[in-house]
């Protein structure tokens, strides 16, 4: 079958559906690739890229298989061929009229960005893969404007305080953000709803900043109810606090299928420091910042810039192209099984069924919900925990055991007869030692530790020796072989020993 | 006044020490050689004093010259074995050197018995009578055969184990638990039976039980646990050299086998500690049995990646980490890595190794591994000193590692290894996992860290397709 890649017709797209690393993979997975001329000249890749890739410039519509950014222009779809696919970001859940326009047309559409958020389906999940490149790009937006450094230094000329940085929401965008923004150097802070993100956040650098205040949980135990109309509450009482404070503010926050939440007043932005960014990366769904813009940038009175750019992705075009590309790639190669240039579609496959909009005329939207199966699998799990968790031993406990232990060889000690009484001494003493000595060896010598400690135990031959030739026939057989037997472990012990350790060396 | 029997003593109280000065010399890597040496020399003085004594002692002319005869056959092999003994063979060569010593006990208790107790009336029996321990000697000859066979089979078993001689799953016996604590039970029965009444068949009976004991205990621990189960064999050949020691009255035996008895403990805890497993579910057997997993989970599809991505990924590195597990030394990779490393190293990337306190079969394995294939010890890393820095690591190689860089042990409270302190990879940038397929590891638990995002396969034999990766670089 042929691929056909498309140039964009939507004003303002800078991606395209392959890029010239992508389409050899698509070649591989045995398809003839079609590339409209141009198609990824605003991107970065020019059409001799293309070529050089193996693949031919010519009229994507005449392909079976159609890849776009963006949904096709009508006067595109009505070139399509009977029977064609046509697969890219078409957002089936906010645009019911395309759906209509699609399935009343005798081809298939695959609507990438309505994936299942299931693991299996993570390397195709393309608003995961634009996502983390909006959230890079907000920072970068955010710091071009800034007129400040985002890392402290302490220079010549005086010393520059850290910028600090607000990320609202720990999503992949949210995220991507945080990393970005740590790793130039700004003190980052985040929130999420979410308390299970925090350990997230950590790991790159960020500190959560929790709404559910945990004193004030523990207090209000009986007031659960109370408690959730306070939520919001606290959450803006928080959101004024780090207003007055940060430098700059990410916002990340949307909710699927309803207009973003508004997170950010316009009193808390006129709080904020003369020379303060905000970038509202929900602008297109209505905006987490009052007074944001889509698309736009906007100065307030009091001197702070929101930045509402809905293409941030797009901003990055060949980071995003490549990352949109290898999305296709692996799509394709989930409904290419043989390897061979056939696109074959698995209905019971949920995740081919949930991109599924139309097949050949036929509308397949809405798709059935797709259980995400970490959930029930963690219920089922929770019992386990308990058996797991170990008392720790408390202090009390620890006395009375080693009371216990004490008096246990006070007796033993009593009852024994005094000639063995001094060996039992020495037995105490040494095992003392011995646990002593060991405790600090270096993790890495634990292997030539054994391997000396089994060499010294060969010391049993001395028992041996004392037993042979004492006038006794088989007391002598017996000790001579133990003398062998134990004389192999001496020096072969000793000997290996001295050949490992002369093997570690420094650099 | 110097006597024989005088310096002998002496001489044994300085080998004692010199035993405790090789130890604590084997703590540190600068000081390892010199340790080893101070236990050659404590060894070359209790051998000389022991001979002397026994020359001393009236020693018939052919026992001598049997003595002569068993020791230097002993060291002839001795020697040749650890001269020949390739590093991946270790684990193998220490197991059946525990068995020697447990081997040694047996007979020295059995000596004992023949001395004083098949001959009552004799001078020794007398003897031991008139200090009124004669009570106690049967005791120590019964305890010291009963440790030494355990020690003697349960090393045998270890050693084919590890050798692949025999198949390495758990022997599962219908109430095993039941089975080893019925041993101990009889143990102490007919202890207390034969101190009463030392007769012959009753030593027969506790070396067999000994010997069974010892076979079934290690016989139902599986390869995965081989780690602890060699250092408490370890531990054992300990005890029964201090048994010994009871048994003849000389504080030599008594103080070395209690000082490689608690080492062997110790490496026991800390093994234990490494898989948070308490000793005594390992030394029970039985990992994994009736552990509710969640398989059958979707973990979706792993992604499978080509030596070139590989080579080219490292390329773009700076930091990189290598998890290696029992599967490298399978695999006899160890040299291949080392080049790896060493290429790496030359391109200017910062690159160590995550070492698993149970990697491998052994305690120290792989250490010993990379120490053959000349890797520069200081960049082989303990878990607990590298797995703060792997978020800050771009690429983690993991060779033949499996359950020790599971992440279902941090993170799925449903799994039967969690709460396992693991290397958490899955922090660095990217995570490479060579594997021969996609089986599980020893402990039968699903590997999620396989189906992760940053996560890909490279499949096949480890030594060659780290080869092909170090063609790759360059």
């Amino acid at each position: 079958m042929r691929v056909g890649v498309v140039k964009e017709s939507q004003v303002g797209e800078t991606r395209v559906a392959a890029t010239p690393g992508t389409v050899g993979q698509l070649r591989s997975l045995g398809y003839e690739v079609v590339v409209e001329p141009g198609a990824g000249e605003r991107a970065g890749f020019a059409d001799e890229a293309y070529a050089e890739a193996g693949t031919a410039l010519g009229d994507p519509l005449e392909a079976e298989v159609v890849l776009g950014v963006n949904a096709l222009a009508p006067a595109q779809l009505d070139r399509l061929q009977p029977g064609a696919t046509i697969i890219g970001i078409l957002g089936p859940r906010t645009n019911p009229d395309l759906v209509m326009d699609l399935a009343r047309r005798p081809i298939t559409a695959l609507a990438l960005d309505a994936a299942p958020r299931i693991s299996r389906a993570q390397s195709l999940d393309v608003l995961s893969s634009m996502a983390n490149i909006a959230g890079y790009r907000a920072v970068v937006e955010a710091a071009h404007v800034f007129g400040r450094f985002f890392t402290g230094q302490v220079t010549a000329a005086g010393k520059v305080p850290p910028a600090t940085v607000l990320v609202c929401g720990a999503g992949v965008a949210g995220l991507a953000a945080i990393g970005t923004a740590g790793s130039l150097g700004a003190v980052v802070r985040a929130t999420d709803p979410r308390p299970e993100v925090a350990d997230q956040v950590k790991s790159l650098g960020g500190e959560y900043l929790s709404i559910e205040d945990p004193e004030v949980e523990v207090s209000a135990t009986g007031y659960a109810k109370e408690m959730g109309q306070d939520y919001q509450a606290r959450e803006a009482q928080l959101y004024a606090q780090q207003a007055a404070d940060v430098d700059i503010i990410i916002t990340t926050a949307l909710i699927p299928g309803r207009p973003a939440p508004r997170l950010i007043t316009a009193d808390m932005v006129a709080s904020m420091r003369p020379g303060s960014v905000i970038v509202d990366m929900a602008a297109a769904s209505g905006g987490n910042v009052e007074g944001s813009m889509p698309g736009e940038v906007v100065r307030t009175p009091g001197g702070v810039t929101i930045i509402g750019y809905t293409d941030l992705a797009g901003r990055l075009p060949a980071q995003a192209s490549q990352l949109y590309g290898t999305n296709l790639v692996n799509l394709l190669k989930l409904l290419t099984p043989g390897k061979d240039g056939q696109l074959v579609l698995d209905e019971d496959d949920v995740v081919q069924r949930s991109i599924l909009v139309c097949r050949e005329g036929e509308s397949r939207w809405p798709p059935p919900p797709v259980q995400v199966s970490a959930a029930p699998a963690q219920t089922a799990a929770a019992p386990a925990v308990e058996r797991q968790v170990k008392a720790p031993l408390t202090a009390g406990r620890r006395l009375t055991m080693v009371l216990v232990a004490a008096a246990v060889v006070f007796v033993l000690l009593a009852i024994s007869p005094a000639a063995l009484t001094v060996h039992l001494t020495v037995f105490a003493l040494a095992i003392v030692i011995g646990y002593y000595v060991i405790r600090s060896v270096h993790h890495a010598l634990h292997t030539p530790l054994m391997s000396v400690t089994n060499a010294i135990s060969g010391i049993i031959v001395v028992g041996a020796l004392l037993q042979i030739g004492q006038h006794n026939t088989a007391i002598t057989i017996l000790s001579a072989v133990a003398i062998l037997v134990a004389s192999i472990n001496v020096f072969g012990g000793f000997a290996v020993t001295r050949r490992m350790l002369g093997m570690f060396s420094r650099s | 006044m110097i006597t024989v029997a005088s310096a002998a003593s002496a001489a044994y109280i300085v080998a004692a020490l010199l035993f405790i000065l090789a130890l604590d010399g084997l703590s540190r890597h600068e000081t390892s050689k010199v340790g080893n040496t101070f236990g050659i020399a404590g060894m070359a003085l209790a051998l000389a004093a022991t001979i002397a004594l026994a020359i001393d002692h009236h020693i018939e002319g052919y026992g001598l010259a049997l003595l002569v005869i068993a020791m230097v056959i002993g060291a002839a092999i001795g020697l040749w074995r650890a001269r020949v003994v390739a590093m991946t063979g270790m684990p193998e060569l220490i197991a059946l050197l525990h068995s020697f010593v447990g081997l040694a006990a047996v007979l020295v208790g059995w000596n004992g018995y023949l001395l004083v107790e098949h001959d009552p009336h004799g001078a020794e029996a007398a003897n031991l009578n008139a200090v009124s321990t004669l009570g106690i000697h049967h005791a120590e000859v019964f305890i010291g055969v009963f440790v030494g066979g355990v020690t003697l089979t349960g090393s045998i078993i270890a050693f084919l184990k590890l050798s692949a001689r025999i198949k390495s799953t758990p022997l599962v016996l219908p109430g095993k638990n039941l089975l080893n604590l019925g041993a101990l039970v009889l143990f102490v029965a007919l202890t207390v039976w034969f101190c009463a009444d030392p007769q012959l068949w009753l030593l027969v009976v506790v070396t067999l039980l000994a010997l069974a004991l010892g076979l079934h205990l290690v016989a139902s621990i599986g390869g995965g646990d081989m780690p602890v189960v060699v250092s408490m064999l370890n531990s054992y050949s300990g005890w029964a050299a201090a048994a010994s020691g009871f048994l003849l009255g000389n504080d030599l035996l008594i103080v070395t086998g209690a000082l490689v008895g608690s080492s062997g403990a110790y490496l026991s805890y800390i093994m234990c500690t490494a898989m948070n497993r308490s000793f005594l579910s390992v030394i029970a057997g039985g990992f994994g049995i009736e552990a509710p997993t969640s398989a059958g989970a979707d973990l979706g599809t792993h992604r499978e990646t080509s030596v070139a991505e590989v080579a080219e990924l490292l390329s773009s590195a700076s930091a990189v980490a290598i998890a290696p597990g029992y599967g490298m030394a399978v695999a006899q990779a160890q040299y291949a890595v080392a080049d790896l490393t060493k290429a790496l190293r030359d391109k200017g990337k910062q690159v160590r190794f995550a070492i698993h306190p149970v990697a491998g079969r052994l305690p120290g394995h792989m250490n010993v591994l990379l120490a053959e294939a000349k890797v520069p010890y200081d960049i082989v890393l303990e878990m607990d000193e590298i797995n703060d820095d792997f978020a800050d690591t771009d690429v983690v190689l993991v060779i033949g590692a499996n359950d020790t860089v599971n992440p279902a042990a941090a993170e799925d409270p449903g799994s039967p290894i969690v709460g396992m302190p693991v290397l958490r990879v899955w922090e660095a940038g990217d995570v490479v996992v060579l594997k021969r397929s996609m089986a599980s590891g020893y402990a039968g638990v699903p590997n999620p860290l396989f189906y992760r995002d940053n996560s890909a396969m490279l499949f096949g034999d480890a030594k060659e397709q780290v080869t092909a990766v170090i063609a790759g670089l360059q």
